[in-house]
């Protein structure tokens, strides 16, 4: 069916690349595209070399960046012992929040997929904290809860714990209410994952269920198999996502990543050293070894993917 | 006879645990919320004993000052953020659509490259770009304006809404654009008269996020924006944090509570569009 019509468009193609409407659509597209392209120039292209020569440079804003080769990367690797206690808060809460999420993500879609009543309700109930987890006010209360008086400890107080310490306050704990905080936000993978179910044929169960698959069988042999591209949509986002992070812990530590750099993220240090230090040189190099290092879990997941995402196009 | 007998009894039986157990767990994921504004209507004392969340006297005091806790009053910082999020969603929708219809519908020289290009924007940790563009608005002297937060979005440089359109404008029939051509109409004619009414659906989805990502978003305005009279509602939350510390949790509550409500209005106004951006192309939540 569609074999004329495409043929139709080719040659009409073929036609108006001669046509002399073909050079006024040239201009009409590039007219369009004119914000575009004066926003890739001017604020994404642009800005990424100059901070790719920042990098390279002594520059604290009111002066002028001086040369100073690759000094910030040498001090950064050898001598910052933040940028790699940043390095590793940052590794442990993408670490640990990344796949608890996406576990908590997809047992609760695969529940609410069991067709019960009320399921847009739950999706919803479900989904909310994700949507207000990114706030400043949500951080503002889990200061409160995670705090020495907050509602954390008056509940352990009343089961009988004695004098249990602040969370936020104490560097064994800081970082895993964040972690918690992120891994309440598994609504939005569980919504992408509720969608990847409706995709698996109901016939495949049926059939399944008439060879005596069990539910857990049928889990591991059909509905993982099949969702394991929607797996991986997920984990990509969410990490470069969990990478990222700021709000959570700017609020909760007050801006400083302590108590003693337990949840300075490597966003947070990166903010520090540019908008409170002015050492805006070398923030450059630090966002740049953040692209790399974003890049480099991205492409190993990429490589990764062969071995364990199944796409339905048969050989791939 | 006797499987067949049983196994719809145990199956509802099972059917019902789990039905308790999803309900419970969506009462615990809300449950931090609905708590915040309880306890934005207790008094001090009362936050830190009190674990339930019926107030044992209903006590709008918070709010009363709370609102007026940072000197300037918080429909100040509401009003500001509405502006700036109203003025990014205006932003985006113009500047991504007008991109999206040359990348979807014209043909121009090099335009799969150009596309490539900005495909490759989109998944770009913002941090690169950070610093040079703060030393391009000091230069300007746009810092301590919105210009900073808004101009960006002229420039459509959220590419992830020049592809969700593109998505959009490619399920367009082109015979429509076809018949048009016909009678005369040229391509800005056809972008307004047929593209952009029918791309409805994608611009509402792009709406709704623009607003929800830039009233939550933190970083840029903390960066750019210093005087109180200026600030937004994620600014004015953290400088009463700052100025009460320990001492006032209830107006605190009260005002974070307040914050929340916009973004609640629109999750239940637009929960179908929320949901189908995020399934269909993982926007963030």
């Amino acid at each position: 069916m569609t074999g004329p019509a495409q043929a139709g468009r080719e040659v009409s193609r073929r036609r108006s690349r001669s046509a002399p409407g073909a050079r006024s659509e040239n201009r009409w597209g590039y007219l369009f595209l004119t914000p575009w392209f004066i926003g890739l120039v001017v604020l994404t292209a642009g800005p990424m070399l100059v901070s790719l020569y920042y990098s390279f440079t002594d520059f604290a804003l009111l002066s002028e960046p001086s040369w100073i080769g690759t000094a910030n990367y040498e001090r950064m690797f050898t001598e910052d012992h933040r940028f790699w206690g940043s390095l590793g808060v940052t590794l442990r809460y993408v670490l640990i929040a990344v796949p608890l999420q996406l576990a908590f993500a997809l047992l609760v879609a695969v529940a609410l997929n069991r067709g019960l009543r009320g399921l847009s309700v739950y999706r919803a109930l479900y989904y909310l904290p994700s949507l207000l987890a990114g706030s400043v006010a949500i951080a503002v209360l889990w200061r409160q809860v995670f705090g020495r008086e907050g509602i954390v400890n008056v509940v352990l107080q009343f089961v009988g714990v004695s004098d249990p310490p602040s969370w936020i306050a104490e560097p064994d704990y800081a970082l895993y209410t964040l972690i918690l905080l992120r891994v309440w936000e598994f609504g939005s993978p569980m919504v992408i994952f509720l969608a990847g179910l409706r995709q698996i044929p109901a016939e495949l169960y049926e059939a399944s269920a008439i060879d005596g698959a069990g539910k857990v069988a049928q889990f591991f042999r059909i509905t993982l198999p099949l969702l394991t591209p929607v797996v991986f949509l997920n984990v990509i986002l969410q990490l470069i996502g969990a990478f990222q992070a700021f709000n959570s812990a700017y609020i909760i530590s007050g801006g400083t990543g302590g108590p003693l750099d337990s949840t300075l993220f490597y966003t947070l240090y990166l903010y520090l050293e540019a908008f409170t230090n002015f050492r805006m040189g070398y923030a450059s190099a630090l966002a740049w070894v953040l692209v790399v290092i974003i890049a480099i879990f991205t492409a190993l997941n990429f490589l990764a993917s062969k071995y364990w995402v199944h796409y339905d196009d048969g050989d791939r | 006879m006797t499987a067949t007998t049983t196994a719809p009894a145990s199956r509802r039986g099972r059917r019902i645990v789990l039905q308790v157990v999803i309900g419970l767990g969506a009462l615990a994921m809300v449950y931090p919320i609905v708590w915040m504004f309880a306890a934005s209507l207790k008094d001090d004392s009362a936050i830190f004993s009190e674990v339930g969340l019926i107030p044992s006297a209903f006590d709008l005091a918070n709010y009363v000052e709370g609102w007026n806790g940072l000197g300037e009053p918080f429909s100040t910082f509401f009003l500001n953020s509405f502006l700036i999020a109203g003025l990014a969603v205006c932003g985006n929708l113009i500047s991504c659509s007008m991109a999206a219809y040359a990348f979807a519908r014209l043909r121009f020289w090099a335009s799969a490259f150009w596309f490539a290009v900005m495909l490759g924007t989109i998944m770009l940790p913002y941090h690169v770009t950070l610093i040079p563009q703060y030393t391009l608005f000091f230069e300007l002297g746009w810092v301590n304006t919105y210009l900073p937060l808004i101009v960006p979005k002229l420039l459509a440089t959220d590419a992830f809404f020049i592809f969700l359109f593109v998505q959009f404008i490619r399920g367009i029939p082109r015979e429509l654009d076809q018949a048009a051509k016909i009678d005369g109409a040229g391509p800005g004619r056809i972008f307004l008269l047929i593209v952009l009414p029918l791309l409805r659906p994608a611009l509402v989805t792009g709406a709704i996020f623009t607003f929800l990502w830039t009233y939550n978003d933190f970083l840029s305005q903390l960066i750019y924006i210093s005087e109180r009279r200026l600030y937004t509602i994620p600014l004015a939350l953290r400088a009463f944090l700052d100025s009460s510390g320990h001492s006032a949790w209830g107006p605190m509550f009260a005002m974070s509570t307040l914050s929340l409500v916009p973004l609640i209005v629109i999750f239940i106004l637009f929960q179908r569009q929320i949901v189908e951006g995020i399934a269909t192309s993982g926007l963030k939540g």
